[in-house]
């Protein structure tokens, strides 16, 4: 199947999902006042590769910034990989956030209580 | 408007082109400031959210807007961002429907009422057994704005007529 590169852009993250090496990345930030629009194609490609999969999905979450438009959509993109988990794949999520960024931090903490994948938060120098 | 350091104060109609504007504004101005990363990231985010809300929630009331100049003042809000001593201040303004207004001031003292862990467990349950609106809207906004803040959300609500109320919100950051 094809890979989804969407390139970011002043409200909206950078986008790679790699079928072939089953590496999904979301990078930098997302504020759009409605995320709907822009979550989609997102969701409609992880159905896609759902029905094929690579044996592991690695999904690298590295936001800089994102509202709470965008929370909820992430969070809608985090149960859907939980639906194909254990299903030819199994998926894992990382989600990165900069040095003394707490409130990043506790985002992903706050998703790690929700979703039930094996979610490794990892502090890194500069995102 | 030097020895009040206010950074960037707007009055009108708020769109999203507006947004894409102020906020990067906002960024380049902070990039100049001796600001922790963290706090900029903090009032960054802080600011988002402001900011949409004003985007998604003026109501405007057509019966009473029947002069065009009239609508365009309903439609318009006003924001202010400051620093103040070691803090930054962001205030809004905009006009909201009494029933709104209403549901706004139940949600703001729910919220001023929790603490830190509080908070994060009532964000927690709205993210996950909440929907989005038509608009995007979340109704995590408020959460989010008194989570990262670390403040106490000082608002007020004026009455503008029977059907109208003016919402001022100022938001401290440490």
């Amino acid at each position: 199947m094809e890979n989804l590169i969407l390139e970011g852009s002043a409200k909206t993250p950078s986008v790679t999902f790699n079928a072939g090496e089953g590496k999904l990345e979301l990078k930098g930030r997302s504020i759009p006042e409605n995320s709907v629009e822009f979550y989609k194609p997102l969701n409609d490609w992880i159905d896609s590769y759902g029905s094929s999969p690579k044996a592991a999905t690695v999904v690298d979450i590295k936001l800089e910034y994102f509202n709470t438009s965008s929370s909820k959509c992430i969070l809608d993109l985090f149960k859907k990989l939980e639906g194909i988990n254990g299903k030819g794949t199994d998926v894992s999520i990382n989600w990165y956030f900069e040095e003394d960024d707490e409130d990043m931090e506790e985002a992903g903490e706050d998703y790690q209580a929700i979703i039930s994948l094996p979610f490794k938060i990892i502090e890194v120098e500069e995102i | 408007m030097e020895q009040e350091n206010i950074l960037l104060s707007f009055k009108g109609v708020v769109t999203s082109d507006l947004l894409t504007s102020v906020l990067q504004i906002m960024e380049t101005k902070m990039d100049y400031m001796e600001e922790s990363p963290k706090t900029k990231k903090k009032v960054f985010n802080v600011l988002v959210e402001c900011l949409q809300n004003l985007y998604h929630h003026i109501d405007v009331n057509d019966e009473n807007a029947a002069e065009q100049r009239k609508l365009i003042e309903q439609k318009s809000a006003l924001f202010l961002i400051a620093k103040e001593g070691d803090f930054f201040q962001i205030r809004t303004g905009n006009y909201v429907d009494k029933e709104a207004a209403h549901e706004l001031s139940e949600k703001l003292e729910k919220i001023n009422g929790m603490d830190k862990d509080q908070l994060k467990q009532y964000y927690q349950e709205v993210l996950s057994n909440g929907t989005l609106s038509d608009k995007g809207t979340a109704g995590l906004g408020m959460i989010d704005i008194a989570r990262k803040s670390g403040n106490k959300l000082e608002y007020q609500l004026l009455d503008v007529n029977d059907k109208t109320s003016f919402f001022c919100l100022n938001v401290k950051i440490d």
